[in-house]
This record gives structure tokens, sequence and C-alpha cells, in this order.
């Protein structure tokens, strides 16, 4: 228990910032026409491929085989996530773009 | 000096998150939300690569990450640019398993740092929840992502267990009571990382496999949303402002999201986890047995019944996807108005296999945007229809979900086809739909059916009405 107490106390910060995101999340879902519940999905799955960054540090520090090989990987597939999700977020959204009025 | 300007960079990257996931709520700005949340996106990833620095020491093995880069970047272009419309909604679930997966392998990483500094069981037991969580989630995202691709691609089918939800429920206990148990030192053996990497997958494998294909697009909501926590796991790991703030506004916007699409389809979250939609309900069907018998209708009899009509209506399915037609239906729309006679499509929220995804495919083959009509503007034009044209769907104008208690689609808005005067529906055959549950409007007196691929079934269609 105190292990706890400690460590949201420690971490005072990242713990306000998690409550605070959790109803701008919210937030900013609310109203949004179901024709573009697809494309947001598919972009705040581009989003959350931000654990890229945790794949970079582990392969910037890597210095045996398993954590390259590991780190490596972990790249790759972030990547993956990212651009992917971008690209197709972003084809998706081409049915806005000659919209008639 | 260089951890400040890193610091100003995250700063951007999460600033550009949240406007991206505003913009993409409105359909004028969802393009330029998109492009800002890649930028911001883009100079983070720069950002680490050349400025990151842990008591003192920067990056090194700059090979192997831009090599890792470069390989993901080029297949996720080639797979992207390269997916077909239709394949859209599993191409989101494959992309979301990545995350997932890269979630679960930082965790492995990091826990193999502590156990080879010293004794693991030395380590904070927050940090190692930190670690566990990463990895239970990650891992649970990865496998149920793949499962849930491979079921939208029709690899797999759906499996239900006797006592599935016992055994899911106690398999997740399990999981959570090794992790704490490992967490506060019970365990001295670091093997017990694998056991619970192994027993996360098989749960994420058991947790997909029971639910039906026709919810697949609010368990990928859900999953992309457990990825987003997972990332925010690795925010706490590295004390990183941007994974975290990403991770979570993707975690909670995510859950809304499902919980919003739950609605459109009139489902509560708890029913699609456990209700066995589609996957358990055949016994259910036996019910209320339909009665009457089908009716053909020939194709020159059908452009004929089209062409002396005021107003048409098509209702287009992944039927229509499936075969291609979307052009094809374009230019019947097109013969037809040159007729004389009003044309609008009837769109269903859930038409395609995910919400919106019909108006993604349909625009690609030029429709104009506001021919589309929304269930809701369309259901009470049905009543001075003439002719509503169904195009390969099924449940979402099954008369079932108003009329019978006892279907699993019960309480699911619908469109309401049958108020029209006649319907004709273009089907391939007498084959269920995605449910897996009869259709009465086929016996419907009003209604023809007629047989066929649906591609080739219009183009005959759209001859035939020129030729009269």
């Amino acid at each position: 228990m105190e292990t706890f107490i400690t460590f949201l106390s420690e971490n005072q910060l990242m713990v306000y910032l998690v409550i605070l995101m959790i109803f701008l999340g919210i937030e900013l879902i609310e109203k949004v026409p179901s024709v573009l519940h697809t494309p947001l999905m598919s972009g705040a799955n581009a989003i959350h491929g931000v654990v890229i960054i945790g794949a970079i540090i582990i392969m910037g520090q890597a210095d045996n085989i398993y954590a390259t090989v590991l780190g490596f990987i972990a790249v790759v597939l972030g990547t993956l996530n990212v651009v992917g999700g971008f690209v197709v977020t972003d084809r998706m959204l081409e049915m806005f773009k000659k919209k008639k009025k | 000096m260089q951890q400040h300007i890193l610091n100003i960079i995250y700063m951007l990257g999460s600033v550009s998150f949240i406007f991206g996931i505003k913009m993409l709520g409105k359909p004028e700005s969802a393009k330029k939300g998109n492009l800002i949340a890649a930028v911001g996106m883009g100079i983070a990833i720069i950002g680490t690569i050349f400025l990151y620095e842990s008591n003192g020491k920067g990056l090194t093995n700059y090979p192997w990450i831009f090599g890792g880069l470069i390989v993901g970047t080029v297949i996720g272009t080639l797979m992207a640019k390269k997916v077909k419309m239709t394949g859209m909604p599993q191409m989101v679930s494959f992309f979301n398993g990545m995350g997932g997966a890269c979630a679960a392998l930082i965790s492995l990483v990091e826990f193999n740092h502590l156990s080879h500094e010293a004794d693991f069981t030395d380590a904070e037991p927050t940090h190692l929840i930190i670690i566990f969580l990463g990895l239970v989630i990650g891992s649970i995202s990865f496998a149920g992502s793949m499962i849930a691709y491979g079921k939208l691609d029709e690899k797999i089918k759906d499996k239900t267990l006797p006592l599935q939800q016992v055994i899911n429920i106690g398999l997740l206990l399990v999981i959570l009571g090794i992790a704490g148990a490992a967490s506060f030192g019970f365990f001295d053996t670091p093997n017990v990382l694998f056991l619970i990497l192994g027993l996360s997958l098989l749960y994420g494998v058991l947790f997909v496999m029971p639910i039906g294909g026709a919810d697949m697009p609010v368990v990928i909501s859900l999953l992309n949303s457990f990825t987003g926590v997972a990332a925010a796991m690795g925010g706490f790991l590295y004390d990183n402002k941007v994974m975290l703030f990403g991770g979570i506004l993707v975690g909670s916007a995510g859950t809304l999201l499902t919980v919003v699409m739950c609605k459109a389809m009139n489902r509560s979250l708890t029913n699609v986890l456990i209700g066995n939609f589609g996957g358990g309900s055949k016994s259910t069907g036996e019910s209320k047995s339909i009665s009457g018998s089908i009716r053909e209708v020939s194709i020159s009899d059908a452009a004929v019944l089209m062409k002396y009509s005021k107003k048409v209506v098509i209702v287009p399915g992944y039927g229509l996807a499936v075969a291609q037609a979307q052009h094809v239906c374009h230019e019947l729309e097109q013969t037809l108005e040159e007729e004389g006679v009003e044309v609008k499509y009837a769109i269903h929220p859930v038409a395609g296999r995910m919400p919106g995804h019909m108006n993604v495919l349909l625009a690609e083959s030029n429709v104009s945007y506001d021919k589309l009509v929304e269930m809701d503007d369309i259901n009470p034009e049905f009543k001075t229809t003439d002719v509503v044209l169904i195009v390969g769907a099924n449940d979402v104008v099954n008369p079932a979900a108003k009329t019978d208690p006892s279907s699993p689609i019960y309480g699911m808005p619908i469109l309401s086809v049958e108020d029209a005067a006649h319907t004709i529906v273009m089907k391939r055959s007498m084959k269920a739909g995605y449910a897996g549950i009869e259709n009465e409007l086929f016996y419907n007196p009003k209604n023809r059916m007629l047989f066929g691929d649906a591609k080739k079934t219009l183009t005959e269609l759209v001859s035939e009405l020129k030729n009269i």
C-alpha cells in the first residue's frame, strides 16, 4: 500500500495529466457524425503508434543481442502502426475532398 | 539544452494530437487533422532519435534505428496503399495489432534490463507493475487484433467454447494474479515473464474468438483503446510525456468511440462482449419460423418497374462492395436520373463493415455526397418510394429487428424498406447475412428476388434500361 502512495505522490504531475487526458479524450469525441467513426478510429489508431518512441529508446540503448533483436522488431512494428495508420486514414478521407455544395 | 528542446518538441507533438483528433471529428477538416497529427508524430520521432538523453548518454545503434524505420515505412505504405477500400477495417485492425506487439516488446526488453542488472525481485513493485501491464495489455491487443483481422478477412470462423465467459474471466484473473504476485517478488524466476506473455496472448485469442463478425468494428475500437493504454504504460516507464499523452488520449477517446458505436447499433457494450452475437445465435433462429414463399423477378421486369417509377432508393450493403459493383451502381443511378427518376442511396450506420465504410466506398466511385442519405432521414421517405433496390445488404433491412424479440438483432435500428411500394433484393443466394439469421423481408408479398452476382446483374440491368 505504501509503495502505491509514494508512487502516486512522486508522479503527481503524470497522474494529473492522465486524469485530464481522459476527460479531454471524451470531450473531443462527443457528437461526431457516424460517417466519421471509421476514419476517426483509424486516426486514433495511428496516434497510439507514438509507442514507437519507446521502441526507438530501447533500440538506441541496446547493448546485447536480445535487446537489439527485439528492439529492431519493435521499431519495425511501431513504424508499421504509425505510417500504415496515417496513410490508411488519409485514403479514407479522400471522400471529403471533392464535396459538392 | 538538448533535453529542453526535446521537451518542447514533445509539447508540440502532444498539441498536434489534440488538434488532430478534434479536426478528425468534422468532415471539412478531417483530412487536415490527420496530416497535422502525422507531422506532430514525425517531429516527435526525429526529435527522440537525435536529442534523447538518459543519464547524459544519447542514443546509439543508428543504423538499426533507421533500418527499422525504413523497413516499417516501406511495408506500411505499401500495405496501406494497396489494400482495397473493402479491406479497410481489417487493415486498421492489423496496424492496431502491430502497435500492441510493439508495446509488449518494449516491456520484454525493459524487464530483461532489470533481471540482468540484479535480481528483478529487488525492483520497485510499481515499476514492475507498469512493465507487466504494458506486456499484458499489449499482448492482448496484438492477439485480439490478429483474430479480428482474420475474422474480417473471413479466414477465421466464430468459435465458442463451452463456458467461454467463465474461462475468459478466470484466465484474466489468473493473469492479473500472477503479474501482481510477480510484482511483489513472489516469484524468483524471471521466466514468469514468458508465462504472463503466453497467457495474455491466449486471452487475446479467447476474448475475440466468440464475438460475431457483425460486432467486429466495436471490438477493433475497443482493442484500439487498449493499445493506447499500453502505449501510455511506456510513457510512465520512460517518464515520457508525449507517449503518455498520445496513449491516454487514444485510450479514453477510443473507449468513448466504442460506446458511441454500440449506441449507433443500439447495443450495449456488455451485450457485445458477452452476448455472443452471431456466433451462438443459431438456436434462437428456430423460435419463429418464417412462412410464405419467395418470388423471383426477371431483369427486364425489374428494369421496367424501375423505369416507370418516380422515386428509387438504393440500399447498398457489403455484397455490393465485395462484387466491386459500386461503379456500375453509380451508372445505374445516372441512367435512371436521365429517365427522370429520383434516385437516392440509403446508408445504414453500419452498412459495409464499419460505420462510414459505405460512404467511403461510394465516394470512391464518384457518387455525389448529397445523394447519400443517413438512416434517420431516409426512413420517413420510404412511404413515398416506388422501388427500393437492395444490393447485397441483408441484416440492415431485416424487419425481425422490429418485430421479433427473440431475434439476435432485435432492437437494432433498421431501414424500413417494407414501407415502400416494391422492394427488389439483389443477392447471390438465399444464404443468411452476416448475423447468420433468416430475413422475413424476402418472403414479403411486396418483395421480389433478383439472384446473381451484384456487378453482373447491375450491368445487365443498366443495358436493359437503356434498351427499353
